[in-house]
């Protein structure tokens, strides 16, 4: 039987993470050369950690699947980042922050954590800045920010549209630095396939080298995951495509606590769907509902072009429903209400799947150039894509599969339920609670990287016998043989439907049963068809090409075999979850006014879920959460 | 639409290859480039054939995967757009298409149209970073930077590091590349101290990984999906030269 | 001298020796059109010149020393640039690379530059040496050129390399300033207009002359 303890320090939330620094063992400098980390992902997380591990003496192994570690999803972040440092006086604080973000959370997320992201939000802006990341400025050579959802404080810092790219070349930067140190060893198109596990704790990790297809074993003193997000289990999300779940998914297998997997966040503001062939959705930065307006027709079916509609038949419903936060609602409240106004047939577009996001009266009010200087770069991506010029008409936007709050259990110090492995980024279950604020991500892989895990690994390290593994170590040969057979197995079964097909299919009714809205029917319903695509996918797949030699079609089978099993675990974490909350909303329980209806008696829970191999249920373990300090309260933005 | 594509087949690093004529049936035109190309793998491998290996991530025109060379010009005909943005309407019905990978020693072809770029890595490693240790920084608002200045700085560091300079350069030459990145740090004063070191081991390190020199055709210039100018490569030179007339020869020592 | 080496060895410094050089031959090539112009007053004020310069004795020599230093620098720093864009693309693209801005006078830097050490070889037998000249006077320069040009070939060949240093120019002019890293930050990074003007001067000044001599303006 699994325990889940949370180990949050005790005292005053404001003095637990102070108080856990000092409380942990440190293990000395010249020791630090003896132990070796590998890191796994070399995102916002990845990367940040594997250059302040290295900085601290440790060697770090780093590995990513993109042909540079500078690759991560990470870089296509566009909006900004959080942190209370109040430098616009408007009453933000450290508190303030914590609060936002445990309510944004719909109650779902551990306080202690919240807050301690709070406070280091400040110092990693420090960071960034010192590395050369260029925020924005005001004229005075001050800093500038801007406001992101689910705050009335503008506390966000951004570098135009590319505020993940800056942050993660940041990172990158440093990371680079350590390579040439000779700290960090890179190694990049290389993908995790399995973790090694030796009396009890994660020692290693089997890779593929993505090149030669060459199967090995890394070993090491800990394992860390920052691998990102599973969204991709949906097809369509504005992740990469290669976004995977596989690191955390065979770390699950292996005896991984998976939280909260049905926590998925659907971002209000991508640009819609325009055909079959569509590979992949994009994201429309959140930092656009600053300027502009959130609109559609007052009746039914009205196909006029949004200039012949007059403003008296048009209907600003986020303005209308939640006048003090307007068209800065958080994504999930937003993204619901553009649902419930297309399923009322008043959707925009061929599809009727759409709303407008008007910037008309931003321009009149501060002027074309203005607006250009703010989101051109938005702008222009927009009008590539849709070859529609948002200066003169509106754009049409949708919600999408955007970021998983859920991803693996961690305790305080970041550590999974398996001794040894350490997750961090979006591939834990994170701080976000059931919906996360938007420009918290960042906040929260740079929090892990930079500043949290190096400071609690140590203690695992220093605490901890460890012997000493080598590859040649039979658990890593007979980790390697599965990989291999796996591999195989994938290959020999010499289909008829191609990879894609499946994940298509899967996602389908991911997105229609376990999507912005959800219901016992329709996940009792995903709960039988996805078993029976898995078996056809293990029975029909064509997987062309051998395992000696770059195979991209190979990389997919193997992840999309991950997700027909994470999709189960899903909808059936949706299914036990009978309440609505932040993202996760059940149709079975809301206000009368449509909101999500929490039910704090029954489910003021983490949700883990421990495997229990192939074929049987998973078992579910809860770790209460208490709210000491943000009062349990029906979350409101009217 | 029904076009012909015309693209370069390598099965691996050291297998020789050739250019392979495809039709691409009833293209939609709202497709961008990689979906067209999805739709001819999906294809092929419904005939049972080896889909066409491509570098692509994020398809948002940010992560610097893709990498195609489309009729002689790198990244397509769309100015300052990266494949992944392209879409099928800049192209008409019965065009011909020749896709490649980019081509110049430091990048060999891994397979099809997807090659390794490890050689920009390495430049960035040989000092295109500022030193500055997790946990020793100032309040972020203590040094005030001029607007002006920030913004230039943040024209070069938008490089996504795709390689599409290198790939449109006559000489093969990185300088745009390191010219951004040295560009970005070095107006910045948090950047100064580093500022001619960096300067001298990236474009020892650029030499070393075999780029070309610049002749200042402006060719990366129009190719760049950021558009970064070659105004950075003068700042490159310049900033090199003044180093290498004062620092000397210590400073690249240590690099190599 | 391991700063000299540093510069020479990397291509960023291939590059300034280039722009230096280069640009020691542009002041020759303007004061040289200047005073070749002078033909066109007649004989006494060109002989008068090229009598002083060879007057000069020591400065002169001193003269052509740095020219031949700086041309051979400059010919050694073109060809190991040249051989190393060579060697970065070993195997070029099997559809070609479609040029997009690149000038013509940039794209013919190289050959364009070999055709100059052509005429320059052939020039110096032609007006200083005189053995390739069928009718040649030592201290006249004005009758040199006068009669220097009446063969069709010689006047072909002199436009084409006018043509050839006019280009080479455009681009030189223009590259070297960045070269050097002293041109400053423009919104319109490829334009040149002074590298223009000095090109189209310096080519029409040389150009004029073997003309007007066919043509029988100068005799
Ligand atoms: C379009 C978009 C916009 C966003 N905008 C914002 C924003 O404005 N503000 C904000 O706060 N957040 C934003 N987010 C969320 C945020 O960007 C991500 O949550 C965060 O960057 C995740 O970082 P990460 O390091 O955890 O993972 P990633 O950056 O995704 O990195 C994952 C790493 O793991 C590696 N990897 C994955 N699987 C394997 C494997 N099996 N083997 C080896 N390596 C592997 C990958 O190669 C990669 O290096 C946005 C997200 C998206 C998709
Ligand atoms: C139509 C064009 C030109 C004409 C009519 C011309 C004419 C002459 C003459 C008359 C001399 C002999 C001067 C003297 O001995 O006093 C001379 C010398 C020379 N010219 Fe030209 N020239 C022309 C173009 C050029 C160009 C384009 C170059 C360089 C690329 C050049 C380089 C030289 C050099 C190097 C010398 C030798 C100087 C010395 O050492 O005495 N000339 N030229
Ligand atoms: C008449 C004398 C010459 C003048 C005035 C001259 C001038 C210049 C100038 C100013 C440049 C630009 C340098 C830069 O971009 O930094 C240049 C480049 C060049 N010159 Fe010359 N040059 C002359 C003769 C030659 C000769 C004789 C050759 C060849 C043998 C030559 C070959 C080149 C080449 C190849 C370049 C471009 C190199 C590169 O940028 O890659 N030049 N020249
Ligand atoms: S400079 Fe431009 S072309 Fe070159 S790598 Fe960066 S983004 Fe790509
Ligand atoms: S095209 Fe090449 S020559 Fe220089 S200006 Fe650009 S690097
Ligand atoms: S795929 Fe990321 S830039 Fe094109």
């Amino acid at each position: 039987m699994m325990e889940l303890s949370s180990r949050v320090p005790d005292g005053p939330i404001e003095r637990k993470w102070h108080k856990h620094r000092f409380e942990v063992k440190l293990v000395n400098p010249a020791n630090k050369r003896k132990y070796t980390v590998l890191m796994v992902g070399s995102g916002l997380g990845g990367a940040s950690a594997a250059a302040s591990l290295s900085e601290l003496g440790y060697n770090v192994k780093c590995f990513c699947f993109q042909d540079s570690p500078r690759r991560a999803h990470s870089i296509a972040a566009q909006g900004g980042i959080n942190a209370a440092k109040n430098y616009r006086n408007d009453g933000d604080s450290i508190y303030r922050l914590f609060y936002d973000t445990v309510k944004g959370g719909d109650f779902r997320s551990r306080e202690a954590n919240v807050y301690r992201l709070a406070q280091i939000s400040v110092q990693i802006i420090d960071q960034c800045v010192a590395q050369g990341v260029p925020f924005a400025r005001e004229y005075g050579g001050l800093l500038a920010n801007r406001s992101f959802g689910g705050a009335q404080v503008s506390r966000t810092f951004y570098a135009r549209g590319q505020t993940g790219q800056q942050l993660l070349l940041g990172a990158y930067q440093q990371m680079e630095k350590e390579i040439d140190r000779g700290g960090v060893t890179m190694y990049p198109r290389t993908e995790m396939l399995d973790l090694i596990v030796i009396d009890g704790r994660a020692r290693g990790i089997v890779t593929r080298d993505m090149v030669t297809g060459k199967v090995s074993s890394h070993v090491g003193d800990a394992v860390v995951l920052g691998t990102g997000g599973y969204g991709n289990v949906f097809y369509l999300s504005t992740n990469a495509k290669g976004s995977n779940a596989t690191a955390i998914w065979r770390a699950y297998k292996r005896g991984a606590a998976f939280a909260n997997p049905c926590f998925t966040q659907i971002h209000p503001t991508c640009i819609p769907v325009s055909g079959e062939y569509q590979s992949k959705l994009t994201l429309m930065s959140e930092s656009l509902r600053n300027d502009g307006r959130v609109w559609v027709p007052k009746n039914k079916g009205d196909k006029r072009a949004p200039a012949q509609i007059p403003d008296s038949e048009r209907d600003y419903y986020l303005e209308r429903k939640y006048p003090s936060f307007g068209n800065l609602a958080p994504r999930d409240i937003a993204s619901r209400a553009a649902k419930e106004v297309c399923d009322e047939l008043r959707g925009v577009g061929e599809s009727g799947l759409g709303v407008y996001l008007d910037f008309a009266d931003a321009i009149k009010r501060v002027g074309e150039q203005a607006i250009r200087d703010r989101y051109g770069n938005l702008f222009e991506m927009y009008q590539r894509i849709t070859d529609e010029n948002p200066y003169v008409s509106p754009m049409r936007i949708f919600p999408a599969v955007h970021y998983t709050m859920g991803g693996l259990w961690v305790d305080y110090n970041l550590m999974g339920t398996i001794p040894g492995l350490h997750v961090i980024g979006e591939a834990n279950f994170s701080d976000h609670g059931a919906n996360r604020l938007g420009a918290s991500a960042l906040m929260q892989g740079l929090a892990d990287g930079y500043f949290i895990l190096p400071a609690t690994i140590g203690d695992y390290l220093a605490s901890s016998k460890l012997a000493r593994v080598d590859p040649s170590h039979p658990e890593c040969r007979r980790v390697e043989e599965q990989v291999a057979a796996y591999t195989r197995k994938l290959l020999d079964i010499k289909g008829t439907r191609t990879v894609d097909s499946f994940h298509r299919e899967l996602g389908k009714l991911m997105w229609d049963y376990c999507g912005m809205a959800r219901n016992r029917s329709g996940l009792q319903k995903a709960l039988e068809k996805i078993p029976q695509l898995r078996a056809e996918f293990w029975r029909d797949v064509n997987v062309p090409g051998s395992d000696t030699e770059l195979n991209q079609a190979l990389e997919k089978a193997g992840r999309v075999a991950d997700f027909l099993e994470l999709g189960e675990l899903m909808c059936r974490d949706a299914l036990h979850r009978e309440e609505s909350c932040g993202g996760h909303f059940r149709e079975e329980f809301q206000t009368e006014d449509g909101e999500a209806l929490r039910d704090d008696e029954h489910f003021a829970y983490v949700a883990a879920w421990e495997y229990n191999g192939p074929d049987q249920a998973p078992e579910l373990h809860k770790e209460p959460l208490e709210f000491e300090y943000v009062h349990l309260a029906q979350r409101s933005y009217k | 639409m029904n076009l012909t594509l015309r693209i370069w087949r390598q099965p691996g690093p050291r297998a020789p290859g050739k250019m392979v004529a495809y039709d691409a049936g009833d293209i939609s035109p709202d497709m961008s480039f990689l979906e067209m190309l999805d739709v001819v793998n999906e294809r092929l491998m419904q005939r049972g054939e080896v889909p066409i290996a491509f570098d692509h991530d994020c398809r948002e025109g940010i992560c610097g995967s893709c990498s195609l060379m489309i009729n002689g010009v790198a990244h397509g005909p769309l100015r300052g757009t990266a494949v992944c943005q392209l879409h099928m309407r800049t192209f008409k019905d019965g065009d011909v298409i020749a896709v490649e990978p980019w081509r110049v020693r430091a990048f060999p072809v891994v397979r099809d149209l997807v090659v390794d770029r490890g050689a920009l890595d390495r430049i960035v490693q040989a000092g295109g970073y500022i030193t500055a240790a997790t946990g020793a920084a100032q309040d972020a608002n203590t040094i005030l930077i001029p607007k002006e200045t920030v913004d230039t700085a943040m024209d070069a560091a938008q490089c996504i590091g795709c390689g599409a300079c290198v790939a449109a350069c006559p000489n093969g030459s990185a300088s745009l590349f390191a010219a951004s990145k040295l560009t970005h740090l070095g107006l910045l004063p948090q950047g100064q101290p580093e500022r001619y070191r960096r300067a001298l081991r990236m474009v020892a390190q650029m030499d070393i990984e075999h780029f070309g020199g610049c002749t200042l055709y402006g060719e990366c210039q129009e190719a760049c999906p950021k558009q970064i100018s070659i105004d950075t490569i003068t700042r490159m030179n310049r900033d090199f030269l003044r180093a290498s007339l004062t620092v000397g020869r210590g400073a690249v020592a240590e690099s190599d | 001298m391991s700063r000299l080496r540093l510069l020479w060895d990397s291509s960023v410094g291939k590059k300034v020796i280039l722009a230096l050089s280069g640009l020691i031959w542009l002041a020759y090539l303007i004061t040289h059109v200047l005073a070749n112009l002078l033909v066109f007053q007649g004989p006494v004020k060109i002989n008068a010149y090229s009598a002083f310069l060879h007057g000069t004795g020591g400065a002169l020599w001193v003269a052509r020393l740095v020219l031949l230093a700086a041309l051979l620098l400059h010919i050694t720093a073109a060809i190991q640039l040249a051989a190393r864009s060579q060697d970065a693309r070993p195997t070029g693209y099997a559809a070609g690379r479609k040029p997009q801005v690149s000038t013509l006078a940039s794209r013919t830097m190289r050959w364009g530059g070999a055709l100059i050490l052509l005429f320059l070889v052939f020039h110096i037998l032609h007006f200083t040496v005189g053995t390739a000249h069928p009718d040649f006077v030592e201290g006249n320069p004005y009758h040199n050129v006068a009669s220097g040009f009446h063969n069709p070939l010689v006047v072909a060949f002199y436009l084409i390399a006018m043509a050839a240093v006019g280009l080479h120019l455009y681009h030189g002019v223009w590259s070297s300033g960045r070269s050097l890293g002293m041109s400053s930050p423009s919104p319109h990074p490829l334009r040149r207009t002074v590298a223009l003007v000095l090109a189209l001067l310096v080519w029409l000044g040389f150009t004029i002359i073997p003309i007007a001599v066919y043509a029988g303006v100068v005799r």
